[in-house]
């Protein structure tokens, strides 16, 4: 099969690579850049754990072909604590028990911390239906709702 | 609910210490079996049958093999005779898993047909599509209720069966007055309860990377597994090889819920092909995979009679209990009657039970896999209520084992005490503001309103001593630097074992949480455990860590003693320092005694042994360990779309002193919430034909953010005396009442309408058709 080059900026690293159309966003971010942590739970479209930003827009990565994402700006799990310190969401996921197994988290921290940036003082239920894309089977959501609510108001009273 | 704290020297048992495992885990740094990538690494794929039964007629893999980028494909005929026993030591010689490749029929829809191995995944689906079968189908057998009537339609006629009855017992009354009783009761009540198929469906699918070195013949293995000693003991066997040159790790593994407790056939086919080929395969299947093959759960059918005499005291029940356990049923031995009385003081039982092969996926383990017994018993007793027009809160009052009842024996032989049935009942129901809920159920109904309270009261046996469940070991270690590792035979796949057993062994040798660090989930360093499951780590694995570091603890303060010139009878050890009682200033850090033990071990006196590490094997001084709950759920049905909501979930729990009590409040959620998916939006279906209809997450519906209510936990707490910490199991116990207290709020929703709710699942439709039939819609 023919490939491609393709161009985009990983957590703020270029990266070039040469893939084929049909390589997933998810795939090239996992096999090619080695990042990990997007996490494929179903790969069509329903569970949310490939969440990643592209252009500080949270997307399924298995929806998306990696050659759609050519000149992207492309923010990962791996690159919301890039000097090792958690980000709100993170930290409140820590404090809150927002994670058991720790699979759908990746994908939950991308689109809360999306969620957050579009909308800093969600309501409980702008909260659930921001995160009804995305699914987790260990929590029960009650540890992860608990902490979007916590990241709102740590983020909030910093900004105050 | 108790707020996360960070470090406070001492205790910390009892304390929502920050888990170990979050770091890693939030940062996408996580190992799960997918991230893990080996050089020359190949990929596989799998070509299913999509007949439910039928014989194999013509397989044509050359298309598939001349594929660039294929490496290997493989049919029954290729590793037929390369393989040993394929048996579990927890299920024993007669549960054999099935042939890696289906041989000369096909037994259900997605049945391993081929295996494909190829440079990446890509490549080898396509090569799937290349592989060409022909199958002459014959009738499947879908109806488990029907099939072991069915004499006509075998499913496992290639064996030369003649009967689709894995398992029959005919009715056993194990009490002799039985009949009499019935035949006297007052009331004599009957139902049947029918549970729907739903699925474990872990967020992390199966997977397995199997690795063979030819020369040094050793097999590497990372797989997304609940047990990863069993693991290397079945591929021991099942390769003919010795277990010291297999090596198993599991270090992050995303979700079993007992899905991963046992070695699949795909596995199986995957770790021929890369001893075969000498190369590292990996298998990460798909979801539509995982919801086709992985192991299926629930889908039982039980006749419930109940005696109940004039004060409405139960005076015996019964079951007539039947299991679908599929075609090829990775764990079926899910049948327990003796648990049908659950926590009442119900004096007599009878049942029959029969577990029944049909042309569906198997039956595995699912979280609780005896909790039929409960839901069967739970939503009997609400029909019996609504039959004889009392309050079922009332019936079970009457009827609950409370602590000053114990302790109890139960007609199937189970002995009680130290669980609190009718505490945590009465604790739920103050939580729950009992007659004010009833007061606005009224006035609901007096608006057309659809609002129903569902209870279910169940005991949990935790840390059951089958065979090879019954002990765990530990080894523990003061490591050179005085830090402490302690290395567990467990495979967490979300349980926070890494945090609760760090809890034990800092609280038990008296040093700081932040200086242990657990090791588990890896064959080479750690004791045999036989995996992850069964609500028995806090119990069994708690137990070997704590009497571990008690050992480690005893050569501490021997080193101590020596290098101190004190008694050790003076010495205590407290915040990661040994001193003398009363004379804080007289003391040794744990690094010197460390150095003290290794360092200088020449120095000290032959008394006094080197080296401060201790290996322990634990077994409860008795099984199982009860644990108990009370469950109660309130749902509205809107009439107009005829969803159920949950409205309020309220559980009172009592497992003891718990070790963390945020991990033990996220145990319960994950269930609960597993629960009320089974009942109103999780449902695998297959149609008469036995094709699957609900194999993707557009059609399997798992609960999300928008369908669920907070969880309101309150704890009753009674210690165990079958191990030191006082522990009781609870990981399960979430799953097993929600079911029924889903149901049968459903039921008391409409139960005015004189609609009886028996059946689950109950989504919109299943609910609107309740309302049809009941000329109220
Ligand atoms: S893997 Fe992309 S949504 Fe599930
Ligand atoms: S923490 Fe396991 S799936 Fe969410």
């Amino acid at each position: 099969m023919s490939t491609h080059l393709v161009s985009m900026t990983v957590n703020g690293i270029e990266r070039h690579a040469r893939v084929e159309p049909r390589k997933t966003l998810a795939d090239f971010l996992r096999d090619d850049c080695r990042l990990t942590g997007t996490h494929l739970g179903c790969e069509h479209g329903v569970c949310g754990a490939c969440t990643v930003m592209i252009d500080g827009r949270a997307t399924r990565s298995c929806l998306v072909f990696a050659v759609q994402t050519e000149g992207g700006r492309v923010t990962t799990v791996e690159g919301l604590a890039p000097d090792g310190e958690l980000n709100p969401v993170q930290a409140a996921f820590e404090a809150e028990h927002g994670l058991q197994c720790g699979f759908c988290t990746p994908g939950f921290v991308v689109s809360a911390t999306a969620l957050l940036e579009r909308n800093p003082s969600p309501t409980d239920d702008e909260i659930r239906e921001g995160l009804s894309g995305n699914l987790c089977r260990c929590t029960g959501y009650q540890g992860i709702l608990r902490a979007v609510h916590r990241a709102a108001q740590s983020m909030g009273a910093r900004q105050s | 609910m108790s707020a996360i704290t960070t470090r406070k020297a001492g205790r910390f048992i009892g304390q929502s210490v920050a888990r170990k495992e979050d770091r890693r885990l939030l940062t996408g740094h996580g190992l799960y079996v997918d991230d893990v990538s080996l050089p020359g690494m190949l990929h596989a794929a799998f070509l299913r049958s999509d007949v439910a039964r039928g014989t194999i007629t013509r397989l044509d893999v050359d298309a598939a093999r001349a594929l660039d980028g294929v490496v290997a494909v493989y049919t029954w005929s290729d590793l037929h005779g390369t393989f040993g026993e394929a048996w579990h030591t927890m299920l024993g010689e007669e549960l054999q898993v099935p042939p890696p490749l289906a041989i000369g029929d096909v037994r259900h829809v997605g049945e391993p047909i081929a295996l494909v191995v190829a440079e990446s995944r890509y490549l080898a689906e396509d090569a799937i599509e290349l592989i060409e079968v022909d199958i002459d189908a014959g009738r499947a057998v879908v109806d488990f209720n029907t099939a072991a009537a069915d004499t006509t339609n075998i499913v496992h006629q290639a064996w030369g069966l003649t009967s689709n009855a894995m398992v029959e017992v005919p009715f056993t009354p194990l009490s002799p007055d039985l009949d009499e009783v019935f035949a006297n009761a007052a009331h004599v009540v009957e139902c049947t309860v029918e549970q729907n198929r739903y699925l474990c469906v872990p967020m992390e699918a199966r997977g397995i990377l199997a690795s063979w070195t030819p020369g040094r013949d050793e097999m590497d293995i990372v797989a997304s597994c609940q047990g990863v000693h069993e693991t290397r003991i079945f591929f021991s066997r099942y390769l003919q090889i010795p277990e010291s040159s297999i090596r198993v790790s599991a270090r992050d593994v995303g979700g079993g819920f007992g899905q991963k407790m046992f070695v699949f056939r795909e596995e199986c086919a995957v770790v021929l092909a890369s001893r075969m080929l000498g190369r590292p395969v990996k298998w990460v299947e798909d979801r539509r995979e995982n919801l086709l093959a992985a192991s299926h759960s629930r889908n039982e059918t039980g006749r419930v009679r109940l005696a109940i005499d004039a004060d409405l005291t139960i005076s015996a029940i019964t079951v007539d209990h039947v299991a679908d356990v599929g075609a090829y049923p990775p764990c079926p031995a899910i049948i327990d009657p003796m648990l049908l009385p659950g926590p009442y003081k119900i004096p007599r039982l009878g049942f029959s039970m029969a577990m029944v092969w049909t042309n569906t996926m198997g039956k595995g383990a699912y979280r609780g896999p005896w909790m039929f017994e409960t839901t069967a018993r739970e939503m009997a007793i609400d029909h019996a209520a609504r039959t004889l027009g009392i309050d079922a809160v009332e019936l079970r009052r009457r009827n609950l084992l409370a602590a000053s009842d114990l302790p109890f024996t139960s007609p199937g032989g189970n002995l009680f005490k130290e669980i609190t049935p009718l505490e945590t009942l009465e604790h739920a129901l103050t939580m729950l503001d009992y007659d004010a809920f009833r007061r606005e159920q009224v006035q609901a109904r007096a608006e057309g309103r659809l609002l129903g309270l569902g209870v279910c009261a169940y005991v949990e046996p935790t840390s059951m001593g089958v065979q090879s469940l019954a002990s765990e070991g530990a080894t523990v270690r003061v490591e050179t630097s005085g830090k402490v590792m302690a290395f567990l035979g467990t495979t967490s796949h979300g349980q926070s074992i890494e945090t609760t057993m760090a809890q034990v062994v800092a609280d038990t040798l008296g040093v700081e949480y932040d200086d242990v660090t657990v090791v588990q989930a890896e064959t080479q360093s750690t004791p045999y455990g036989p995996g992850t499951g069964g609500s028995r780590t806090a119990v069994i694995a708690g137990g070997a860590a704590r009497e571990a570091t008690l050992a480690v603890r005893d050569k501490v303060l021997a080193v101590a003693a020596h290098a101190m010139e004190a008694a050790v009878d003076d010495l205590d050890i407290d915040g990661g320092s040994v001193f003398v009682r009363g004379t804080p200033v007289k003391s040794m850090t744990m690094a010197e005694v460390a150095k003290a033990a290794y360092r200088n071990a020449h120095l000290l006196p032959p008394e006094v042994g080197s080296g401060l590490e201790a290996t322990v094997r634990f077994r409860p001084n008795t099984f199982p360990t009860w644990s108990n709950a009370t469950h109660l759920c309130v749902v509205e049905i809107d009439r107009a779309s005829c969803i159920a909501r949950v409205v309020r979930y309220i559980v009172s729990e009592d497992c003891g002193p718990m070790i963390n009590p945020t991990v033990v409040d996220g145990q319960i959620s994950g269930g609960v919430v597993q629960g009320i998916g089974g009942v109103l939006l999780e449902d695998f279906v297959y149609d008469g034909d036995g094709n699957p209809l609900t194999t993707t997450f557009v059609d399997y519906l798992l609960p999300t953010t928008t369908e669920i209510p907070v969880v309101e936990i309150g704890h009753v707490v009674t210690e165990s005396s079958t191990n030191p910490g006082g522990f009781k199991g609870m990981g399960e116990g979430g799953a097993i009442g929600a079911h029924a207290a889903v149901a049968n709020a459903v039921g008391d929703a409409l139960a005015h309408l004189g609609i009886n709710v028996l059946k689950t699942p109950l989504g919109p439709n299943d609910i609107h058709r309740l309302l049809v039939e009941a000329g109220a819609d």
